[in-house]
Formats: C-alpha cells, sequence, structure tokens
C-alpha cells in the first residue's frame, strides 16, 4: 500500500536538496513508516539534527525539529530529554558529525543511556563539506584528502556504540530498507539510548571517487557484501571475514539516565 | 503533492484503490537515479530520458520496493484490491 508520507513532510520545501540516488531520502522514508507505525503522536516527538548534508532532514519533517551545530546534536537532545523526559527525542547525524566533531559526545552519550535514539547516517565520507575523509572512511578507500587512498583504519560504529556503553545497537543498509524500518521502530521503542548505524550510497562525494559511478552500483555493494548477523557463523570463514555483517549487534537493559535523574530529584525534594 | 504527474493519481492517499495496480511516478520529483528500475523484480518499469517510466504495468507483483527504495518520495505503488 502507498504510504502517505505528506502527513510527515513539510511539503512546500520538497523537493528536497539531495542529490540524486542519495540514501538520505531513502532513510527519512524508512524513519517516518517507523514514527507511523508506533503510532507516535507528532506533538510528542522531537528530532534534532548537527551540521551535514543528512542534518538537513529536520527541515523537511513535520514535528519539533531542532537544527543545531557540528557534532553538537547530542548534547542539545540531551538537554531536551532531560527537560521534557515524555517526549520522543531522535537525533539524525552524518558519520562526520557523530563521531568525529561530535565523537567525545557520542561516547557520553552512550555512558549515560539516555532514553534517545541516534540514528547516523554513514556514507563513508564528508558529502557536503567536500568529500573529505571521515572516521568512518573505509580503510583504503579514496577521497578528496586521501588521493592515494585512506591510511587510517575506519571506526566499527557497532564495538564503539557498544564499547561506550549504548543499549540498542543495529545496523542495516539503504538496500536492505525493511531491515531498516525494523530497526529503527525497535530503536525508538527501546529504553535508553539506541544507535543506527545506516550505511548509505553518496554517489557524489564517495561513489565516484571509489569506482561507483552511481548510486545503483553502491547500493548494489550493499546488496552483495552485507550479511544477517546471525548468519555469518555459517559462513566459512575466510568468505565471513570479508561480509558486513548487519542487524542487531546488542540489546539490553540498564539504568537510564532521566529516570535515575528523577529519583535523585524526588530525594532531593524530601518525597521519598 | 500537487506535482504533475504522468498517470491520474487516486485522489486519496493511503486508501486502496480499485482495479489494477496503479503506480504513481511524480516527475518533479524524480530525480532519475534509476534505483526503482534496477531493482523491481519484475522489469516493470524502465527510465525514458531522466525520468522513471512505467513499462510492463501488468507485471508487476506488488512488492513495493521501487516505491521504500525512492530517496524522492517519487513513486507510489496502489495496490489492486481483492
Ligand atoms: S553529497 Fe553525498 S551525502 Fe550529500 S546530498 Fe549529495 S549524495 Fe547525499
Ligand atoms: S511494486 Fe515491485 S514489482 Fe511492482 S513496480 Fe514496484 S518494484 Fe516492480
Ligand atoms: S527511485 Fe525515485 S527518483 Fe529514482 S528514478 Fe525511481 S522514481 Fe525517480
Amino acid at each position: 500500500m502507498a504510504f502517505d508520507y505528506d502527513q510527515y513532510l513539510r511539503v512546500d520545501r520538497l523537493p528536497h536538496i539531495w542529490c540524486p540516488g542519495c540514501g538520505h531520502g531513502i532513510i527519512f522514508k524508512a524513519l517516518l513508516r517507523s514514527i507511523h507505525g508506533l503510532e507516535i503522536d507528532k506533538n510528542d516527538l522531537m528530532l534534532v539534527s548537527g551540521i551535514g548534508c543528512a542534518s538537513r532532514l529536520p527541515g523537511y519533517a513535520d514535528f519539533n525539529t531542532l537544527h543545531t551545530t557540528h557534532g553538537r546534536a547530542l548534547p542539545f537532545a540531551t538537554g531536551i530529554k532531560v527537560m521534557k523526559a515524555n517526549l520522543h527525542v531522535i537525533v539524525t547525524s552524518g558519520d562526520g558529525d557523530a563521531v568525529a566533531i561530535g565523537g567525545n559526545h557520542f561516547i557520553h552519550t552512550c555512558r549515560r543511556n539516555i532514553d534517545m535514539t541516534l540514528i547516523v547516517f554513514n556514507n563513508s565520507i564528508y558529502g557536503m563539506n567536500g568529500g573529505q575523509v571521515s572516521p568512518t572512511t573505509p580503510y583504503g578507500s579514496f577521497a578528496s584528502t586521501a588521493p592515494w587512498g585512506n591510511l587510517s583504519v575506519h571506526f566499527d560504529f557497532m564495538k564503539l556504540a557498544q564499547g561506550a556503553g549504548a543499549t540498542f545497537v543495529a545496523r542495516a543498509t539503504t538496500y536492505h530498507v525493511k531491515l531498516l524500518e525494523k530497526v529503527i521502530t525497535q530503536a525508538i521503542a527501546h529504553k535508553g539510548f539506541s544507535v543506527v548505524e545506516v550505511l548509505e550510497d553518496c554517489p557524489t562525494a564517495y561513489g565516484r571517487r571509489n569506482k561507483m559511478r552511481g548510486p545503483v552500483q553502491m547500493m548494489k555493494f550493499w546488496k552483495d557484501n552485507c550479511v544477517m548477523i546471525d548468519a555469518l557463523d555459517k559462513l566459512p570463514l575466510e568468505e565471513a571475514k570479508e561480509k558486513i555483517p548487519i542487524g542487531i549487534f546488542c540489546q539490553t537493559t540498564r539504568q537510564e539516565f532521566t529516570d535515575e535523574q528523577h529519583q535523585v530529584a524526588q530525594r532531593a525534594m524530601g518525597e521519598e | 503533492m500537487k506535482a504533475e504527474t504522468t498517470k491520474e493519481a487516486p485522489k486519496k492517499k493511503g486508501k486502496k484503490v480499485k482495479g489494477p495496480p496503479q503506480i504513481v511516478v511524480n516527475t518533479a520529483f524524480c530525480k532519475g537515479c534509476g534505483i526503482c528500475v534496477e531493482f523491481c523484480p519484475k522489469n516493470v518499469l524502465a527510465m525514458k530520458g531522466a525520468k522513471a517510466v512505467v513499462i510492463a504495468l501488468d507485471e508487476c507483483i506488488e512488492c513495493m520496493f521501487c516505491e521504500l527504495r525512492c530517496p524522492d518520495f517519487a513513486i507510489a505503488v496502489y495496490p489492486a484490491e481483492g
């Protein structure tokens, strides 16, 4: 059934500015379907972003929205969640925004386990800024600042998020759209800090430098190289090493920041 | 969306329409990326210039993948009833 996206869009701002075939639109649509599926009232949701192509997203969405500074979306979001714990707070962030400029904020938000959702639009590069290497640019691939190939090993978002203490950690791609919608839905419903990394195509800044001229080739790459994490064990070791795992990496519960804060406030006011 | 479409859009979005499936390409929004064409399992779609067009509607199995993967809110599939 055709989904009515218009009910969640600022339709007068469309078409959006993203390049032809850019994965951002695919993730955006999955996010809207997830929100719809969870029957969240528009007024009970806050979308926060930093700076970068992906950070334009809240401008197109008809929710409470906040477009903040580079790498600082999570601190802004934390402030909102602390004051208005009843809101669903969702942060959309590029890879550079989330783990380069905002890297420190990222680990500490994971550590706090505050009940918010971070969706990382991982296009492997700085798109809007001019195709520079980001901490998630794969080792050996090309960027405007790595014309002979990237010498630094890229971050594994899933390990980073789990190591820092996030309690829901998942990865999907723009090819695997149903999985994408499913993990975003679970991430929003999860009580605690949720991190969803989406491997997506940036044909403009990444693809053309890395022998993937168009969005179709990039989507095919996800199709051919990603494997559900549970199925990875069944592959021969040599083959498994080459694959990119997708799916849910971690789903656990522990004390959540706003709950604890509420309890402390009650104790301080002598109500306990 | 107010923009031009290649086919007449059903009046009410999100409601089932009678008859065969209807695929609506919003040509004002389509950026010609070709994703819908490439990953349609039944070759229902093709590129005509820089826009997606429907070439074999009868083959459509209503899997919805073209709509799900279009980054530009440019293609919608209204499955047939029954
Ligand atoms: S530069 Fe890349 S990430 Fe940015 S809008 Fe274009 S394709 Fe998307
Ligand atoms: S719904 Fe499926 S079969 Fe029909 S046009 Fe779209 S991708 Fe092709
Ligand atoms: S996926 Fe969307 S934007 Fe791309 S060619 Fe198809 S209808 Fe046009």
